[in-house]
């Protein structure tokens, strides 16, 4: 019980320190100082403030994707066990409903985005519905390690299963879907290299094209529910790669938050030393994502 | 329900009461078929039960029976028919069809009821004439609008398709006769695997052109855009399941087989099902986008009975189960949503009178129940939660992992590689329908055409209504619809296996739960923003593009740009035309750009074949010179050559 209350609070509570980190660490590296480190939580409040601006053109739908996308993106974070302890849903076959949560997201952000009859959001939203189509593969290459090493057809025992049973037959699949699925968490956060969401060009994005006409207590939702998609696909990378570092053990209690942390860290580096990929070479990386965990998992069953 | 469009034929052409009697008659004989159904599914009739009299037609018996499998399929043939029955009422009036209202309803009765004949069937020949019935009835009912020459030509495309699959049935029916010594559909456990074998590959190809799988799919977009739209709900919704019935009646019949079967199911479900979308996405006529869809089902479909089919060569009954159920279960959904979906783009049709998607758009403000009912059935498509599709996958990726669980390696492990392809169509699937959607009913109006598009009347609403009910019913319950798909599953098991039980160990409730508490979830997020929204009041304003103060309709992401990224990724397959005009000069001129998705095997593969025959065979028509006495003489050769040849064979 304990366990699960802290979840739903850790869950709740610490997504938006992600971006804060991610945005100190990028004004570290270009010499700035960068906005404080709980930034991104006085603008998701000062947006709950603000008022409502919507466009004419739009429907019901248009209130959907934000709705939706918060609660699906809610359900799925209490699937991943968070460091040692159980997640609070745990059942045979989460992890189907885990992804499809994601989708179902995708399918009311895009056509929210498409709602406004904007060219830009249309852009934005058909670039995010392409990429997922080779993302989504890759999770599932993964998952299918993670199944096979595990024996097991759920996310908590899946996820505990790398640290628990670690052996140096199971290290290079695990190393292989690791970089995949970093590299899946970089596309569905829309990071560098995949997607810069501080550029000033709307021709360029995916994600922030897409809500460019969500404003207020929508937008505020759209940018907690972003966070708390970025904890929820973090924790996922840090179970698979918890076992290679040293204390395994100590690492996966309360210091899985420090992680988490960190994580957000090293997306803030990838972020400050790449630069954004051509638009048409997104789905190379993505592909090598994909072809990483089905290595992966060839290496496995071989 | 067979004959009952007979009954309008008694009326004139024009009368509207003659309409209704069809309809009537049709959803009368729908409701006792569908009484019996449902008792003998929950039970309360004792399963089998089976008629067999001889009767005059030589060497045929005319055997019928029930039993859970047949339950399974007859149920869509008894609902689907009937509700667009009424929804055909309005759809196609015959006060402004008098030609082929009456024909029409003639051909769909006659389609739903050869259609039943054809899964209650009990012997080849039987089986054979009620399938050719349903071919020949599903012909006339989608070509009623006959004086079109994209019409004639689809339905030539269906009959030439249809007929090559009959072949195929016809020699599996005589290599059943030479195998068992009968017509007679019972099973034949005792058959040495090796005689099966080429029984299983001719059911597999001669089902496999009726229920759509990926090579032999040539004939299904024509067919479904150019019909009326019920008719397509019901040709895709039920008669394609014919097909998928045909293939797993033929394998509970045959002895269990070798793990190659179920690999080349697999191969063939994953190749139409990730094919399938991907057409799909490149079309912009709303019916052709939906028939590819069908395909993609049907693919999905077919994963499932691979992979039943590759758990019965290797005794894992867990595999049957599961694969078997996701498939029937799937049957069923595909029948709701996809009836929902071409009824829904009916009534656009019918609103616009258009079917390019192009120049929709804006339909929610105009149509906003339309609206609602589209979307439900788009995210139960996508096999999203919490609706019904998802249920029928999840016990697919169920089956999938079970298979990668296997200690030692061999082929077994790859048959998780479907989950793979899977997960692929369900993200290509979203891509798909969410263009639909937002092309179709959400920005502004791209034409003249829509902006006086209205809500349907009530005639075309209910069924609709009653569909998506169905579809969100059994993603909510998925546990009620569970017994009866145990039972037919039954019929591929192994001796003795023990099924019920089986699927009690899947945990339905917390998967009823988890969508129980998203839509909780959904309504009270929902509940709190509107609260805030109605104490703040809400400002209204053009759509921010980026600084641009004017944008117009034309400015819009079209559909063929929406779908450019994926179409691009899969362009090795599909094969995109691209018409453009290039720019030059600093100044370039008005320029204009046409993208078209053609189906690639059709036309660079089916149709040069046939031009290729059409040249060489004219040589044989040396021998056909309208003489009846040389006729008479080709027989007698004949009859000499095949007397030489059995009486080489038995000595």
């Amino acid at each position: 019980m304990l366990d699960t209350l802290i979840h739903i609070a850790v869950l709740l509570v610490v997504p938006p320190l992600l971006p804060g980190v991610i945005a100190k660490t990028k004004a570290w590296f270009a010499g700035r100082d960068g906005p404080p480190l709980l930034q991104p939580y006085y603008d998701i409040a000062k947006c709950l403030r603000r008022g409502w601006v919507v466009s004419e053109t739009t429907t019901w739908i248009f209130l959907a994707g934000p709705i939706i996308t918060l609660a699906a993106t809610l359900l799925a974070g209490l699937m991943v066990p968070l460091g040692r302890a159980d997640a609070p849903i745990a059942f045979t076959g989460d992890l189907i409903l885990f992804a499809y949560l994601f989708g179902l997201a995708r399918f009311f952000t895009t056509s929210a985005a498409l709602d406004t009859g904007s060219a830009f959001e249309g852009m934005g939203a058909a670039r995010e519905v392409t990429f997922a189509c080779l993302s989504e593969p890759a999770l599932f290459f993964a998952f299918l390690v993670l199944a096979k090493i595990s024996g097991a057809f759920s996310l908590t025992p899946m996820l505990h299963a790398p640290a628990a049973a670690f052996s140096a037959g199971i290290a290079a699949p695990l190393i292989l879907i690791l970089i995949g699925l970093f590299i899946v968490l970089l596309a569905e956060t829309c990071r560098i290299p995949v997607d810069d969401p501080n550029t000033h060009l709307e021709l360029t994005m995916i994600h922030e094209a897409m809500v460019l006409d969500h404003s207020g207590p929508l937008f505020g939702i759209i940018l907690y529910a972003a966070a708390m998609k970025m904890l929820v696909l973090g924790t996922l990378v840090l179970q698979v790669l918890v076992p290679f570092l040293p204390g395994r053990e100590v690492l996966r209690g309360p210091l899985f938050l420090v992680l988490l942390v960190a994580l957000a860290g090293v997306i803030g580096v990838v972020e400050s030393v790449m630069a954004r990929l051509k638009m048409r070479h997104v789905p190379y990386l993505l592909v090598g994502a994909l072809l990483f965990c089905g290595f992966g998992f060839i290496l496995l069953i071989r | 329900m067979g004959v009952s469009g007979g009954a309008g034929y008694l009326f004139p052409s024009r009368s509207a009461l003659g309409q209704c009697v069809v309809a009537v008659l049709l959803t009368c004989g729908s409701a006792v078929g569908l009484s019996g159904c449902l008792l003998s599914l929950t039970g309360c009739w004792a399963l089998p039960s089976a008629l067999n009299h001889a009767w005059s037609i030589p060497g045929c018996r005319f055997a019928v029976g029930l039993d859970a499998l047949s339950a399974v399929f007859l149920l869509p043939v008894f609902v689907l028919p009937a509700l667009g029955a009424w929804y055909g009422l309005a759809y196609w009036r015959a006060a402004s069809h008098p030609a082929n209202a009456r024909r029409l309803g003639a051909a769909y009765g006659a389609l739903a009821g050869a259609m039943a004949l054809v899964v209650i069937a009990r012997d080849g020949v039987l089986f054979l004439i009620a399938w050719e019935a349903m071919a020949l009835a599903a012909y006339f009912a989608a070509t009623v609008e006959d004086d079109r020459k994209e019409v004639r030509r689809a339905g030539w495309i269906y009959l030439v398709a249809t007929h090559a699959g009959t072949l195929c049935l016809l020699a599996f029916f005589a290599g059943w006769r030479h195998a068992t010594g009968s017509f007679m559909l019972e099973a034949a456990p005792g058959m040495p695997v090796a005689a099966a074998a080429p029984l299983f590959l001719l059911a597999l190809v001669g089902f496999g052109f009726k229920a759509g799988l990926m090579p032999a799919h040539v004939w299904l977009p024509g067919a479904h855009a150019n019909a009326p739209s019920h008719v397509s709900a019901v040709m895709s919704g039920v008669m394609l399941k014919m097909g998928i019935y045909g293939i797993v009646r033929a394998v509970s019949l045959l002895p269990v087989g070798e793990v190659w079967w179920g690999g080349l199911l697999l191969a063939v479900g994953a190749v139409s099902c990730v094919g399938g979308i991907a057409f799909a996405i490149g079309q912009r006529d709303i019916k052709r986008l939906l028939a590819y869809s069908s395909i993609e089902n049907v693919g999905i479909i077919a994963l499932g009975l691979g992979l039943a089919l590759t758990g019965r060569a290797s005794g894992r009954d867990d595999w049957v189960v599961l694969g078997l159920c996701g498939a029937l279960l799937h049957v069923w959904n595909h029948g709701l949503f996809k009836g929902l979906l071409f009824l829904n783009a009916g009534a656009l049709i019918h609103a616009t009178g258009t079917r390019d998607m192009e120049v929709m758009g804006g339909l929610a403000k105009r149509a906003p129940r339309m609206m609602m009912l589209f979307a439900v059935g788009a995210v139960a498509i996508c096999a999203l939660p919490p609706f019904n599709g998802f249920v029928s996958e999840w016990l697919l990726y169920a089956g999938f992992f079970c298979a990668v669980g296997v200690k030692g390696a061999g082929e077994l492990p790859a048959v998780s590689l479907a989950a793979v392809a899977l997960a692929m169509t369900g993200a290509l699937a979203v891509a798909c329908f969410v263009n639909m959607l937002a092309r179709v009913y959400l920005g502004t109006p791209r034409s003249e055409t829509c902006r006086h598009a209205h809500d349907p009347e009530a005639l075309m609403l209910w069924p609709m209504v009653l569909l998506a009910g169905g579809c969100v019913g059994v993603g909510l319950f998925p546990a009620a619809v569970m017994m009866p798909l145990e039972a037919a599953a039954a019929q591929w098991g192994s001796d003795g296996m023990v099924l019920s039980g089986m699927m009690r160990a899947v945990p339905f409730s917390r998967l009823s739960t988890a969508c129980f508490a998203l839509a909780a979830l959904t309504a009270a997020l929902a509940f709190l923003l509107n609260r805030t929204r109605r104490a703040r009041g809400v400002r209204v304003g053009p759509t921010w593009d980026c600084g641009y103060a004017r944008p117009t309709a034309r400015m819009q992401y079209s559909a063929s740009s929406f779908g450019d990224g994926v179409v691009g990724l899969a362009s090795f397959l599909l094969w995109p035309r691209r018409c453009r005009t290039a720019l030059r000069g600093l100044f370039p001129r008005a320029s204009s750009f046409k993208g078209l998705v053609p189906d690639t095997i059709l036309d660079r593969l089916v149709l040069p074949a046939f031009r290729a025959a059409d040249r060489f065979l004219p040589r044989l028509r040396v021998m056909q010179q309208g003489r009846t006495h040389v006729y008479v003489f080709y027989i007698l050769a004949i009859m000499i050559v095949l007397l030489l040849w059995g009486g080489a064979g038995s000595h």
